[in-house]
């Protein structure tokens, strides 16, 4: 379907004009169509007009400007597009293990609920494996460079200490890509992108070929020249890796101490169950002891019981998030360096041909507009995904502490049931004696 | 025997249960039962306090010692009228208290003697000190010493002592006139009946069992504390490293907008998380304090029974060597030997003895025997007696077991409840905490 879309810009990479959608405009609504052509119509949502002449040219370049003073103030509310608005749907569940004479792996049901246009069917189901997914990042991060692509589950493991084919690690890993492909399709920019759609539609993801016509990598920011140096990082872009560095030693500290916890909780546990044998094998030489030391066995069994699942909880559910969000900073540190290359180059083509300019006043090169352009447009972007990123942060990290707590609070209450249930037997047997010894 | 036999009450459990659930609430639990004996009708007994002093020893040497200050006071007769009257107090110190059950164990060989708290700390998980100077050890050692004499005042044997009176009462000379009951004498033949190895034929089953069943109890309760001190150290590490989020949710907060006060406060929490297991750790010593005292009363109950053991042995040696000597009674009045005896052999061998040798043999035979017979008589008696106390005793025992250890295990229950209750309610603000981020 031909929607009477905007002119491309050159920031969102070099795709064909039909397929891209500007980013603005996935913030608030799918962009209002006019069929008619009449160019006076065609605007973005925000109301600036577009300028149909070339993107290059520095009246656009203007607009450009314009754009990112806008696009500040959408940054304001960048759940807007995740509340009200989803109309892309993705789980990753299912797993199964296939058997050849080549290998063996695992594969994952992806299943899709869209109402979009660029989708043929409004559902679709397909069996992905994780190389499908890593090949889909990898897309990604080649077609998009300006933007932060949601990190996957560690790639290998050491196949002598953890096992692949297990029941924890497979369903760890599954709502690892869950959650990344939940990321991507919540992403205005990045789920509109051709290889999701193909990931998620197309029966038999063939990577070699078919869709090489989509992954027309984009030179202008992936083949950087190298030697440029860096004048002046912005501030708010040197506040950002400040950010990513305290942060991730941050999160390591955090993963350690949960290790060492559920370190010393496992050797508690050794003790407490050995303690609880005790208070049985008691049991043997007593006769109206028998009753309160069975009871006490009973409930350090359930107390056991009770931390066993938190020990089990926290290395399924916490340690691997926590491990995730250390590969997004990694990640993001990347797109920062890329801008910083980016803004490089441009400074330094820019000094260049300012110095050929007095020499023999040659015209503003053009590339020199195209760089500027794309440093402006990589800021924006990154701007833009930053401010989503820290509210997604702030969601996954509230989500992850507070269950944290639950799972405690859980276990504690369990094994308080226990023991009150405990005090009740024993007392009421008590009141019960006091009653035949009076009669 | 040197009780007064005068004031022999019977036990009147009064209410026990409300007692004991009414201490348990307080943070030092008191298991005791305190049974009405005309003792404690008369006072009241407390160990209130711990100094601790320097002097020379019996070598002549310096050293630092702990005392104790027992207060007595007549026992509250008219309720709510003035303030209660000062009490009279002395200094003891532990080798005192020592030396009392020493002397007890020796004049009630049939009873089982309360012990007295440990000497030395055993069965510490390690962040407990196990020095004897420790103000921790040395208060719970204070609520042991008060325990071992409520325990002798509750008893009903035990508390009409003339002795123990005096230890609570005088604090000069006490120490003479115990010495001067001679008991020492008696010590040697108490350490023998300990370790001796002898077989009665006729075991009683009931002390037979009983002594088997005070050595597993001392098996388990051994290996109960050893566990239960190698479990307190591993929470004291789970609760411990919690703190560390504390530090890290603080620093981390410094470098975050919105989430910054949920972290930091959530960060306070952690810390107070930690900082729980110190509490819950020292109400539990309390509990092993209970154990501990049983682990030490199967020494007692375990020596009766061997005193038992060796009365027993006695009696049927007595009865044996009577046997003996009646047959060679026979032997000698028939003229057939049938006992092999050295005497006999020699007047084989060297010649049969003359008509009044003979006789002279036989009257010194017959003195014997009836001396024997005397002693038998003695023997079965205070077999007899022995039994009858040393069973009512066990008895008595065995019930004030019954009660203390379920009092102590319910306890226990309840310490794992406010534990649990604590965590929960410090989990429950960390979760409100990190809402709010």
């Amino acid at each position: 379907m031909s929607v009477g879309a905007p002119r491309a810009l050159a920031s969102s990479g070099q795709k064909p004009i039909t397929e891209i959608l500007h980013p603005l405009s996935a913030a608030e609504e799918p962009l209002s169509v006019t069929i008619g052509g009449d160019k006076q119509e065609v605007a973005l949502t925000n109301g600036t007009p577009v300028e149909t002449s070339s993107p290059a040219s520095t009246s656009s370049l203007f607009n450009r400007l314009q754009l990112d003073d806008d696009l500040e103030a959408d940054v304001r509310d960048p759940y807007a597009d995740s509340t009200e608005m989803r109309d892309l749907f993705v789980t990753v569940d299912d797993p199964k293990k296939h058997v050849s004479t080549m290998e063996t792996y695992i594969t994952y049901r992806v299943s899709t609920k869209t109402s979009r246009v660029e989708f043929d069917l409004p559902e679709y189901c397909v069996r992905r494996r994780y190389q499908d997914f890593d090949w889909l990042r990898i897309k990604l991060e080649d077609s998009q460079p300006t933007h932060l692509i949601p990190p996957l589950p560690e790639k290998f493991v050491m196949k002598g200490v953890v096992d692949r084919f297990s029941e924890e690690f497979v369903e760890t890993r599954m709502k690892a890509l869950d959650k990344f492909l939940k990321r991507v399709a919540d992403h205005p920019v990045l789920s509109f992108n051709p290889h999701l759609t193909a990931f998620l539609t197309v029966k038999d993801l063939n990577k070699r070929q078919g869709l090489a016509l989509l992954s027309k990598v984009g030179e202008s920011v992936k083949h950087v020249a190298g030697g440029y140096k860096l004048r002046a990082r912005p501030a708010e872009f040197c506040a950002m890796g400040e950010y990513l560095d305290t942060f991730n030693q941050k999160l390591g500290t955090i993963d350690r101490i949960a290790q060492r916890i559920l370190k010393e909780q496992s050797e508690y546990l050794t003790e407490l169950r050995e303690y609880g044998g005790v208070y049985s094998s008691w049991v043997g030489s007593e006769e109206e002891l028998r009753r309160p030391l069975e009871g006490v066995a009973g409930c350090v069994t359930t107390s056991c019981g009770a931390l066993e699942d938190l020990g089990d909880n926290m290395s399924l559910d916490f340690l691997p998030v926590l491990r995730e969000y250390v590969l997004y900073l990694e990640s993001i540190k990347n797109v920062l360096r890329k801008r910083d290359q980016s803004q490089a180059e441009y400074e330094g083509r820019l000094e260049a041909a300012i110095l050929r300019k007095q020499e023999d006043r040659t015209p503003m090169p053009l590339e020199v507009e195209k760089c500027q352009d794309k440093v402006e447009c990589f800021n924006a972007d990154l701007k833009a995904d930053w401010e989503r990123w820290q509210s997604n942060k702030r969601h996954d990290f509230k989500q992850l502490l507070t269950s944290m707590a639950d799972r405690n609070i859980n276990s504690y209450e369990k094994s308080q049931a226990a023991w009150e249930s405990l005090i009740t037997l024993l007392q009421d047997k008590q009141t019960e004696d006091k009653t035949s010894e009076t009669n | 025997m040197m009780a007064d036999s005068g004031s022999n009450e019977e036990v009147a459990v009064i209410g026990n249960t409300d007692i004991t659930s009414t201490e348990t609430e307080s943070n030092i639990i008191n298991t005791m039962v305190e049974r009405e004996t005309a003792l404690l009708r008369k006072m009241e007994i407390n160990v209130a306090e711990a100094e601790k002093r320097t002097g020379k020893n019996t070598v002549n040497m310096q050293e630092t010692y702990t005392v104790y200050l027992i207060e007595t006071r007549p026992a509250e007769t008219v309720p709510g009228g003035g303030a209660p009257a000062a009490p009279d107090t002395l200094w003891r110190r532990y080798s005192e208290f020592e030396l009392l059950r020493t002397f007890l164990l020796v004049t009630y060989p049939y009873i089982i003697i309360p012990p007295l708290p440990e000497k030395r700390a055993e069965f510490q998980w390690h962040k407990l000190a196990a020095d004897n100077l420790d103000p921790d050890f040395v208060e719970r050692r204070r609520v042991g010493l008060e325990n071992f004499l409520l325990r002798v005042a509750s008893h009903p044997v035990l508390s009409n002592d003339k002795l123990y009176f005096l230890f609570l009462t005088e604090e000069k000379g006490w120490r003479e006139a115990v010495l001067e009951t001679g008991f020492q004498d008696k010590v040697d033949s108490r350490l023998k009946s300990l370790s001796a190895m002898f077989r009665v034929k006729n075991p009683d089953k009931r002390f037979t069992a009983m002594k088997q069943y005070s050595d597993e109890l001392n098996t388990v309760i051994s290996q109960l504390l050893r566990v239960r001190a190698r479990v307190a150290d591993r929470l004291y590490g789970v609760y411990k490293v919690h703190g560390n989020y504390g530090r890290v949710f603080s620093e981390w907060s410094a470098i975050e907008k919105e989430m910054g006060d949920g972290l930091q406060s959530a960060g306070h929490h952690m810390d107070t998380y930690a900082a729980q297991i110190d509490d819950i750790l020292e109400e539990e010593e309390h509990y092993a304090d209970q154990l501990k005292e049983y682990l030490f009363y199967t020494d007692a109950v375990r020596s009766v029974c061997k005193k038992h053991e060796l009365i027993q042995y006695e009696l049927e040696m007595a009865a044996q060597e009577l046997v003996s000597k009646k047959q060679q009674r026979e032997e000698l009045a028939t003229g057939t030997v049938r006992v092999f005896s050295l005497k006999g052999m020699t007047s084989k061998l060297f010649g049969t003895e003359s008509q009044e040798q003979r006789e002279s043999r036989l009257a010194a035979l017959e003195q014997s025997i009836q001396e024997g017979e005397e002693t038998l008589k003695e023997k079965n008696t205070e077999c007899k007696e022995f039994v009858q106390m040393a069973w009512q005793d066990i008895e008595r025992f065995k019930e004030q077991k019954d009660k203390d250890l379920r009092e102590a295990l319910i306890s226990y229950a309840i310490m794992q409840i406010s534990t649990c209750k604590k965590g929960i309610q410090v989990w429950s603000n960390a979760k409100d905490c990190f809402n709010k981020m």
